[in-house]
Formats: C-alpha cells, sequence, structure tokens
C-alpha cells in the first residue's frame, strides 16, 4: 500500500465514488432516465389500480355495472361504453402518429416530424376533452361523488376519479410535452446542437406509457 | 445503429398499429360477452397482447439490450406479489364485514342517461 493513490473524501469523495462507474446502458442517458422514470409512474399508478382492486373486492355493496354507467344514447338505445371505446381508438391512433414521428425524426424530416407530433397533440388534447364531458356527465347528471354514488359501492366513485384523473392529468402533461418538443423540431433548435432528434424518441417513450397505462385502465376498470 | 438510434421500416408501425385497432376492438367487443372466466380471460389476454405490443415495437424495449430491458421489466414482476397478498386481504376483509354487519342493504338506482 505504499504507492496508495489518495482518493477524496467527504463530498468530493462521493462526486468520485459516483461517477467512476462506467455507463451502463447503452442509450443516451436522457432515454434511460425517462425509462426509470416511467418505471417509478408504472409503480404509482400500479397502487392506484391494486387499492381499486382490494376496494372493489373488500365491499360488501353492489359494485356498479361500468358497462351501463358509461353507456351513452345518441338518440336512440344506449350503447354500452361507447365513449370510452372511442377514448381508447383515440389514444391509439395518437400512438400511432407518435410512433410515427419518431422514425421521422430518425430520418431528419422536420417538417414531417413536426406535423405528427402536433398531430398527436391535437389527439391527446380531445381525450381530455372527452375525459371533461366523460367527468361532467358522471357528476351532473348520475350524482357520482368520491364519497358515494347512487349505482351502487361508494368505491367507484373514489376509485374512478383518483385513477382516470391522474392518467388524465398525465395526457395533459404530455400534449403540453409534445408541443414544446414540437415545437423546438420546427425552429431548428436542435439543428444548432447537431441535428440529433433522440428526443422525439423520449418524448415518444412518455406518450406511449400514458397509452399503456390506459390499456390497462379500459381492461381492469371499464371492462371487469 | 447506436449512433443512429432505433430505425426500423415503417412497416412494423403500420402493423403494430393495425394490429392494436383490431385487439382494442375486441376488447370492447368483450364487453357484450356473459361474465364468467371466458370473458375475464379474454380481457386479460388482449390487455397483455396491447400492452407487449406497445412496449416491444412502439417503446422500441424489443430491441434494446438486455441490460435495460432487465432493469425496467424487471421490478414490475413485484408487483405479483402485493396483487396477491391485497386480494387475499380483501376477501378477507369482506368476510369478516358480512360477518359482523350482515348482507348489505344498498338498494342500487338505475342509470339514467
Amino acid at each position: 500500500m505504499s504507492e496508495a493513490v489518495m482518493e477524496p473524501t467527504g463530498g468530493a469523495g462521493v462526486v468520485h465514488d459516483w461517477s467512476k462507474d462506467k455507463q451502463v446502458f447503452g442509450v443516451p442517458w436522457g432515454k434511460a432516465m425517462m425509462w426509470i422514470f416511467l418505471l417509478s409512474d408504472t409503480f404509482i399508478f400500479s397502487c392506484f389500480l391494486v387499492g381499486y382492486m382490494s376496494v372493489r373486492i373488500s365491499t360488501t355493496d353492489p359494485w356498479p355495472n361500468p358497462s351501463e354507467v358509461f353507456a351513452l344514447s345518441f338518440g336512440g338505445e344506449p350503447i354500452p361504453l361507447i365513449l370510452i371505446a372511442i377514448m381508447t381508438f383515440i389514444l391509439i391512433t395518437s400512438s400511432g402518429t407518435m410512433a410515427l414521428a419518431v422514425n421521422m425524426g430518425y430520418r431528419k424530416d422536420r417538417k414531417k416530424t413536426f406535423w405528427l407530433m402536433v398531430a398527436t397533440a391535437v389527439l391527446g388534447a380531445s381525450f381530455v376533452g372527452m375525459q371533461a364531458f366523460e367527468w361532467t356527465k358522471l357528476i351532473v347528471d348520475e350524482g357520482v361523488r368520491p364519497w358515494s354514488n347512487p349505482m351502487g359501492a361508494a368505491q367507484f366513485g373514489s376509485s374512478f376519479f383518483m385513477i382516470t384523473g391522474f392518467h388524465g392529468m398525465h395526457v395533459s402533461a404530455g400534449v403540453i410535452y409534445l408541443l414544446v418538443i414540437a415545437n423546438r423540431v420546427r425552429n431548428g433548435f436542435y439543428e444548432k446542437r447537431g441535428g440529433n432528434y433522440e428526443i422525439v424518441e423520449i418524448t415518444g417513450l412518455y406518450w406511449h406509457f400514458v397509452d399503456l397505462v390506459w390499456v390497462f385502465i379500459f381492461a381492469l376498470f371499464y371492462l371487469w | 445503429m447506436a449512433a443512429e438510434g432505433q430505425q426500423h421500416p415503417l412497416k412494423i408501425y403500420y402493423i403494430m398499429w393495425g394490429a392494436l385497432f383490431v385487439l382494442s376492438g375486441m376488447s370492447y367487443w368483450t364487453d357484450f360477452w356473459d361474465d364468467g372466466p371466458i370473458r375475464t380471460g379474454a380481457i386479460l389476454l388482449f390487455m397483455f397482447l396491447k400492452a407487449g405490443g406497445i412496449v416491444f415495437i412502439f417503446m422500441h424495449m424489443g430491441w434494446e439490450r438486455r441490460a435495460l430491458k432487465i432493469a425496467i421489466l424487471g421490478p414490475p414482476v413485484a408487483l405479483m406479489v402485493l396483487i396477491w397478498l391485497m386480494s387475499y386481504e380483501g376477501f378477507y376483509i369482506e368476510d369478516t364485514r358480512t360477518e359482523y354487519y350482515g348482507e348489505s342493504t344498498f338498494e342500487p338506482e338505475p342509470v339514467h342517461h
């Protein structure tokens, strides 16, 4: 140990120790960080969905039938769950336009990337709009509250507002995120930084995750 | 390829897009089936097929290296334990509620449209 190299201690030592490892993931750091954020978000949504599962199992009151609660009439017989089905298809359409935007970004086709991202944001905004309509109908017409509702177990309202509210917040944040990045693609912000459009894929990861969560909400809350 | 990121033929995305539409249509279709294990199984099957398609194709996880796959897809497996524990407890709570408070006397009102 005579030739021992003096390593820094204290605060400098912390920085030294944490930064001496080699890179683990062969992806840009932004992408790795987005994946880790999405992993933590997975656990948040899982906690909501597991909480919903346990209150639905443990209540002795009847659970309202989502198929009827979310039915919508266009003049004639109410069609079961139709608004939710339309919202699902809108989100899937937006996932497709986002996937194409990522591809066009790597091809450095700025114009197509911009417009595909704008289309994704518009579809996302219309999803939030429909959700606002759904909430209004449920609160005003059906009298659903987080603490009670006339159709069955009180836990229906609390689970519904918590889960879809948190998801809707993610969609709204995603729309803003998309528009910010789309604008930067358009105005040449990334051209000045070496023309790297990895950020479009990172934005895409977030957007696809929002769609992914909806797949689980649709199956477990609306269909189950 | 690493420097240029995830580039794949457009055809893959169009196929996945179409598949998601078909699977969503089938998910919605299960709403018209009679309740039972077949419907429950179908809901879960379509859910996992859609989720897998989104993660592996649209989010490119299928083309990432295994280190990233394990780091991201591994931890959620622990959720299976949480789901099992909470459902087990949920049924227990339901039983004790029925035993001590009796059956529910809730009279549901019909949904108005």
